[in-house]
């Protein structure tokens, strides 16, 4: 395979070389025809090194070609001769597993905000050398220094987004406003409900005005008794499945993420999205370099890439949710631009709250009256447990005695 | 009840178990040319999704690790598992009991108990320096992990069929001049060879299929399943659904030529033993 990536470096060399002939801006190289770049940046010199970075991404959360995208992973490749290895997880629990295991070592990984300041606090993380990521400056001021990593010396932010209601309008009596509609047992069994205790927590915190950071196991339980009392008018716990649900008209009302709700709204044009009044969550995924990562600087290189416009712009186009980067947003339709769900006003984003890493207690308590609130049926259901034993119990007991009674027979 | 009302509910009866069989995956299939991403609505025919599939190179070298992992894990595992089922086989009844019974933990274990306790002994090694600087965990490891998950297989499938055979053959054999290399070889695994086929056959699907023990044991390569695993957030995109078709047809087609080719066989040897007594 070395051969191939070395013709297609020097394609690459060639067309630039033959630059002037390309319909390039001022100042950029030109990798493909989606693709331009800085050429204000040395992308090319660990070219011929055969160097593997190896980045760890959210499952379909990066343009990866599919459905007439564009490829910018293999697009870095061409235009840098880095080979990049690109795999994926789906949560920032797995992520901070599989690193904890010590069975892997990435270059770069996508964790959320929380998960960024866990990492940091457990030196997980290494520093950023700015000097390698210069596109830093393109990241619009509100997206930096939140308290999970004040100075940015560890994160870039990558993607973001805030939590919202989606609703199906042919299904209300009228719009809901808040995230008490959730409660609300006029819509019993047509309400679903995130499958992810973090988000679900925040939700139940938000409608009795709590911060979604609890302070103690107290606010905890508190807050969990909630979630066990909208439980009867849950329909299902859900994540993805949301997707089916809601655009196939099976559910009234869920929340989900901003971006995700555009995608439904486009599928259904019935759906609507609010962000609810007591306030919603505020999310960062960023780009980081764990410390255990042998290739630092060519990872920074790839962090600046993914910070390019056109790049940005590919990623923001294919993931559709919100960009930090405010050249990209320049770029975005009138539509998706001035849309109050991706870019949610003043109002909103006053009231929005982020995540910060739990103490471990709290964390535990979390999880564990999570589990709890997610296995208590009402219904008196633990009695089948008890029953389904006894059967097994006797069952066992049947067989022995039949064993028994045949080798006694036999014994005559 | 009269016999028509019995075939009828005969034929009900064939038609509601493959229906449950085969309906999950006409549905897939049917959902890989459908235009929307949606699971829900069927908004059109396009074979969109298959082109894409072929863009996507995730997706493509995720299915080549699990495709060259699956089928060099089996090859192993089945060479091993064999080796080890004739040397069981040779051992007396008490070691015999215990050994087939040792071999037999790995199948009633829990997946996930395998995978962690794999995971911890690589990580083990690896604090002892094993692998260098760049660590064991990669292809040594996801080998290793799925050939141990295959051999209890091979040795599973294997040794009924080793049992069945005749303990005189492979003395006649000697008897008649072969070296006990060849009496192996020319005799008994002749006789083994569908019950070995089939054990390969096994090991490819468990190791295509398999996630959590590859979950524990990949380092950063990524096998079929737990890229597909990794788009739940989102949406598990379409062209899951194109590959798994793909992948569908490809396995009818093998199961159809084999089947083939095994008839021809058979009517062959027919034909042969018919010739042979006429000529008697």
């Amino acid at each position: 395979m070395n051969w191939i990536k070395k013709c297609l470096a020097a394609s690459c060399a060639l067309l630039l070389a033959a630059g002037a002939a390309l319909p390039a801006a001022a100042g950029q190289i030109t990798v493909n025809e989606d693709i331009a770049v800085s050429d204000g940046y040395d992308w090319t010199r660990f070219a011929g090194q055969n160097l593997t970075l190896n980045v760890y991404n959210w499952g379909l959360y990066i343009s990866d070609g599919s459905d007439e995208s564009v490829d910018v992973v293999s697009a870095f490749e061409e235009l840098t001769g880095i080979r990049v290895n690109y795999t994926t997880f789906d949560s920032n629990e797995s992520l901070y597993a599989k690193m904890k295991s010590g069975g892997a070592s990435y270059d770069v990984i996508f964790p959320s905000e929380y998960m960024v300041g866990k990492m940091i606090a457990e030196d997980m993380l290494a520093p950023l050398d700015y000097a390698n990521i210069p596109n830093m400056a393109a990241i619009g001021e509100e997206y930096k220094g939140w308290a999970f990593d004040p100075d940015n010396a560890y994160s870039v932010p990558y993607m973001w987004g805030t939590t919202g209601l989606i609703y199906n309008t042919t299904m209300v009596d009228e719009p809901p406003t808040d995230w008490a509609a959730l409660w609300d047992v006029q819509y019993a069994n047509n309400v679903l409900m995130f499958n992810n205790s973090r988000d679900a927590y925040a939700i139940a915190a938000k409608k009795l005005g709590l911060s979604l950071n609890p302070n103690s196991v107290e606010e905890v339980d508190l807050v969990m008794q909630e979630l066990q009392d909208q439980k009867s008018v849950v329909q299902a716990y859900v994540m993805d499945e949301i997707f089916d649900k809601m655009e196939g008209g099976e559910a009234a009302m869920a929340p989900y993420y901003a971006g995700d709700a555009l995608t439904m709204i486009a599928d259904n044009p019935d759906l609507a999205f609010i962000h609810p009044t007591e306030g919603v969550n505020f999310f960062v995924d960023s780009m980081c370099i764990p410390a255990t990562s042998k290739n630092k600087e060519a990872a920074e290189m790839f962090i600046n890439y993914m910070c390019e416009t056109s790049v940005g712009y590919a990623n923001c186009d294919y993931i559709g949710y919100s960009t930090p980067i405010d050249a990209v947003w320049e770029l975005l339709d009138d539509e998706l631009k001035y849309s109050p769900i991706a870019y949610p006003g003043t109002e909103v984003m006053d009231k929005a709250e982020v995540f910060t890493t739990l103490p471990d207690e709290i964390n535990a308590e979390l999880d564990a009256k999570w589990s709890e609130m997610k296995s208590y049926d009402e219904s008196g259901g633990s009695w089948m447990v008890v029953i389904f034993l006894v059967g097994a119990v006797l069952l066992s007991c049947f067989n022995i005695w039949r064993k028994v009674r045949k080798k006694v027979r036999d014994n005559y | 009840m009269n016999t028509q009302h019995k075939r009828l509910l005969q034929r009900t009866y064939i038609v509601l178990i493959f229906g449950f069989m085969y309906l999950p995956i006409a549905v897939l299939i049917a959902y890989s040319f459908n235009e929307s991403k949606s699971r829900a609505v069927f908004t059109g025919f396009t074979l969109g999704w298959y082109k894409s599939l072929l863009q996507n190179e995730m997706i493509l070298s995720a299915l080549a690790t699990s495709v060259v992992l699956a089928l060099v894990s089996s090859v192993i595992a089945t060479v091993l598992g064999t080796l080890a089922t004739i040397g069981i086989n040779s051992m007396s009844r008490r070691t015999q009991l215990i050994v087939n019974n040792i071999s037999y933990v790995p199948v009633v274990n829990p997946e996930i108990i395998t995978g962690v306790s794999l995971m911890l002994l690589f990580v083990l090694l690896q604090r002892a320096g094993l692998g260098g600087e760049g660590g064991i965990f990669g292809w040594f490891t996801l080998l290793v992990a799925h050939i141990t998950f295959n051999v209890p297989y091979v040795i599973f499938n294997v040794s009924p069929k080793l049992r069945q055979l005749d303990p005189s053959l492979y003395n006649a054999a000697q008897d008649l001049g072969c070296t006990p290399r060849q009496a192996f070889f020319k005799v008994i695994l002749p006789q083994l060879t569908p019950a070995i086929l089939s054990a390969f056959l096994i090991c490819l699907t468990y190791s295509i299929d398999d996630f959590m023990i590859s979950y524990f044991n990949c380092g950063t390569m990524q096998t079929l399943p737990i890229a597909i695993y990794s788009m739940t957030r989102k949406k598990v995109s379409p062209e899951i659904n194109a590959l798994s078709a793909i992948m569908f047809l490809i396995i009818l087609a093998i199961i159809l030529v084999s089947n083939a080719l095994d008839s021809r066989t058979y009517r062959k040897n027919q034909a042969a033993i018919r010739k042979s007594m006429a000529q008697a």
